[in-house]
């Protein structure tokens, strides 16, 4: 989902920085309001972080032949929300671009948008909407994170579609060919991702659950029910 | 122990379907996907559109690894800083849980 430097032209880099940038700035609110006030989820911040650092470090092979990241967003995303993960994407997405020639500058705000928005945003959506439907916490992470990372990819092919529309059949003959690389190659390791995102809410579970009530990503009575279920 | 062993096959699966792709792609390297939308890109506008960021103010502020091997090193320091919060996180937590 990295678009490199200077692959996006005018005025699109713009656009998306400025959709951004607000999101970012919303986000640095809200963390601050967590840092100052529930110190005692900073831990928990410190682990959504580390795992988008994690795996978005981790650069895997697909059936596909060609090797694409994870992305790491869902779980501060149920976590958190999207406004903060956008904060901590940023930061990933920031360290690439000055220190690995991964991604770029000026296609920050692309980026960023699709890695730390757009797929926050799905992976948050979904998980509220599959805990009222009731259906089994892990399952509903599972498809949280898988999507999450899945809709990263599709929404980075319809930026670079908009920026690159074909002469023929414009921009969805463009996202078509982009998405084709891009959708395809990431369906196995979105679902890598899902599952092992899934694990490790597990193993917060183990240990941390009283955040997660306080952080109202469950309730009490599912807690109890998961961990009755637990041995 | 279940969620361990479903992640367990899923991962077994992921391998196996990698395998498929190896065995799919003989001549690939499996070179990122960012790399290839920039095929797509050049196929797109006919190989004209060159990437314009190259000599501004700020691409000095970034660095640029020099090769392969610096890249795979700064790359393992973001897996390694990462794995250690998460290691300490659970210890620390699994440790207090314990205590008490």
């Amino acid at each position: 989902m990295h678009i490199f430097e200077g692959f996006l032209p005018g005025p699109w880099w713009q656009i998306w920085f400025a959709i951004s940038i607000p999101v970012i700035m919303y986000g640095m609110y809200k963390l601050n309001n967590i840092v100052k006030e529930h110190r005692e989820l900073v831990p928990l911040l410190a682990l959504a972080g580390a795992f988008i650092f994690v795996l978005s470090s981790l650069k895997m092979p697909s059936v596909t032949g060609s090797s694409s990241h994870p992305t790491g967003t869902g779980m501060a995303a149920i976590l958190f929300g999207p406004a903060i993960t956008a904060v901590l994407g940023t930061i990933v997405l920031l360290y690439q671009a000055l220190f690995l020639a991964h991604g770029g500058l000026t296609t920050l705000g692309a980026n960023v948008f699709s890695m730390a928005i757009a797929g926050p945003v799905v992976a948050y959506v979904i998980y509220k909407a599959g805990m009222k439907a009731n259906i089994n916490f892990y399952v509903v992470v599972f498809l949280a994170a898988t999507l999450a990372n899945w809709v990263t990819y599709v929404v980075t092919s319809f930026e670079l579609a908009l920026a690159f529309p074909a002469e023929v059949g414009g921009v969805m003959a463009s996202f078509k060919a982009f998405a084709l690389v891009f959708a395809t190659t990431q369906v196995p390791l979105a679902i890598m991702e899902g599952a092992l995102t899934a694990l490790i809410f597990k193993y917060v579970v183990q240990v941390k659950s009283d955040a997660l009530v306080e952080l109202k990503v469950i309730k009490d009575s599912t807690l109890r029910k998961l961990k009755g279920t637990m041995s | 122990m279940k969620g361990e062993l479903i992640f367990g096959v899923i991962a077994v699966l992921f391998v196996a379907s990698f395998f498929y792709g190896m065995a799919a792609h003989p001549d690939s390297e499996f070179g990122g996907a960012d790399g290839q939308a920039e095929d797509v890109i050049a196929d797109l506008t006919g190989g004209t559109y060159e990437p314009w960021a190259e000599d501004t103010w700020f691409s000095n502020l970034k660095f640029e690894p020099p090769g392969g091997e610096t890249e795979s090193l700064l790359f393992a320091l973001q897996a390694a800083i990462g794995a250690i919060v998460i290691g300490y996180f659970f210890g620390y937590y699994r440790g207090k849980g314990q205590a008490s």
